[in-house]
């Protein structure tokens, strides 16, 4: 459905930001010994805290990432009130599960309907809303994507595997400020009466990108619940 | 600055690549990539609009064909390069030659958790209101400064709507020239897609975030 085998195939986690092609074996091994040289250098000068290096890494490698923004989904879906502040208020209703920080410092929250279906984008760059999301896929950084999503975003959603009736407006939101944008999908049906943790395994991170679907129920969890 | 970074629109680059189970990281190098440039952005010598500006100011080629780390170094090693903070001989191969340069400060350890918990608003104190708001039909001037710009060249010169005021913000064009704190009112607007695009789209509307000085009266 959403990512078939040869795409899989296509995709270099090395893909220069203009397209596809591969890098070459040596050209790796170039950058791992400039970056050993750079951080030594870095350290030597008593720029870099050895320290602090390794635990930026931890924090954005293991830490932070779309489970957090899943929990504000799902309470959003499971809480009438908390809805109504993460869309009037983000950062706020954010900072209240405790993600606030680098690169979501002003939230704003994008509400999907049967009607309106919303997309974020940084055509410029790379802007994402790291506290709620954690960094950003290689694709939301590609030019294929950056360079698509403001004209033709239901491409874009036929490149995920997801196709949106004609009667459903495609609203994108291009990242060219500070402010930085958390798509809140529809609850799938057949989740009546489910937890907030329940239904924070739902949420995908590209659902809360615009690019997904939360994932629908199995029918055994319908069937229990 | 008109270059290749500001991609809105442009075509041929074929299809989006998900990939399944995406690491944070693809390779070692990526990882200290990564954590060597927020930790250089904590000596506080540049901020992030002048880190930006170093990446899109890039020879177009090298930022079209370089993978997104690696411009990130690209960007980091010219920014330290222009400010005296490292030599080229030094980048070739770590060897230090030249003493350490005056920072501002250096990124403890003791002090990333918080620093990154609170991060950098944006947000400023302006006198008075913003001269829009929402529900205001503006127009995107028609502008093509050389230097750093958050107006993307597909809304120059169009008809759009303010649908949200944010308050002051730092300015990005002025903050690239190293003006931190010159602030400007930051508005959310929308744009049919008919007004970019003509027929040829498939959105129903773009929204783009736009300081005061990008807009004027429709």
């Amino acid at each position: 459905m959403a990512h078939d085998e040869s795409h899989h195939r296509q995709q270099h986690p090395h893909a220069p930001a203009g397209g596809p092609e591969h890098a070459h074996a040596s050209e790796l091994t170039e950058m791992d010994l400039r970056v050993r040289a750079l951080e030594s250098l870095l350290v030597e000068k008593g720029y870099v805290d050895p320290r602090a290096l390794d635990l930026l890494i931890e924090t954005y490698e293991t830490k932070v990432g779309p489970h957090n923004g899943a929990r504000v989904v799902a309470k959003a879906w499971a809480d009438p009130h908390y809805r109504e502040w993460l869309l009037e208020d983000a950062t706020a209703a954010i900072a209240s599960l405790g993600y606030t920080g680098r690169q979501g410092e002003h939230m704003v929250a994008l509400e999907n309907t049967p009607r309106v279906h919303n997309m974020v984008v940084c055509t410029l760059c790379s802007c994402y809303p790291w506290p709620v999301l954690g960094l950003p896929p290689v694709w939301y950084k590609s030019a294929p994507y950056r360079a698509r999503a403001v004209i033709d975003p239901r491409g874009v959603l036929a490149d995920f595997g997801v196709s949106l009736p004609q009667d459903v407006d495609i609203q994108v939101w291009d990242s060219t400020a500070e402010i930085r944008y958390l798509v809140v999908p529809e609850r799938p049906s057949g989740t009546v009466g489910w937890s907030e943790e329940q239904l924070a395994a739902l949420v995908t991170r590209d659902a809360m990108i615009g690019t997904g679907m939360p994932r629908v129920p199995p029918p055994t969890e319908q069937v229990r619940a | 600055m008109n270059s290749v970074h500001d991609m809105g629109g442009l075509q041929n680059f074929g299809p989006v690549l998900p990939e399944q189970r995406e690491p944070a990281f693809h390779h070692d190098w990526e990882r200290r990539a990564f954590g060597l440039t927020l930790a250089m952005a904590g000596a506080g010598l540049w901020n992030l609009d002048q880190v930006r500006a170093a990446r899109e100011s890039l020879p177009p080629a090298q930022y079209l064909a370089h993978s997104y780390y690696q411009i990130w170094l690209d960007a980091l090693c010219k920014l330290m390069l222009d400010r005296g903070l490292v030599t080229s001989e030094e980048l070739a191969d770590g060897r230090m030659r030249a003493p350490p340069a005056r920072t501002r400060a250096c990124l403890v350890a003791e002090r990333v958790a918080l620093a990154l918990a609170r991060g950098n608003s944006a947000q400023r104190t302006l006198e008075g209101a913003g001269r829009y708001a929402a529900g205001d039909a503006v127009r995107t001037r028609v502008v093509h400064p050389p230097s750093h710009t958050r107006l993307p060249r597909y809304c120059r010169g169009k008809r759009g709507t303010i649908v949200k005021v944010h308050g002051a913000h730092v300015f990005a064009d002025e903050s690239a020239r190293g003006n931190g704190n010159a602030a400007q009112w930051l508005y959310t607007v929308r744009f049919a897609a008919s007004e970019l695009w003509g027929p040829d789209t498939t959105a129903e509307a773009i929204h783009v975030d736009c300081w005061e000085p990008y807009l004027e009266d429709l």
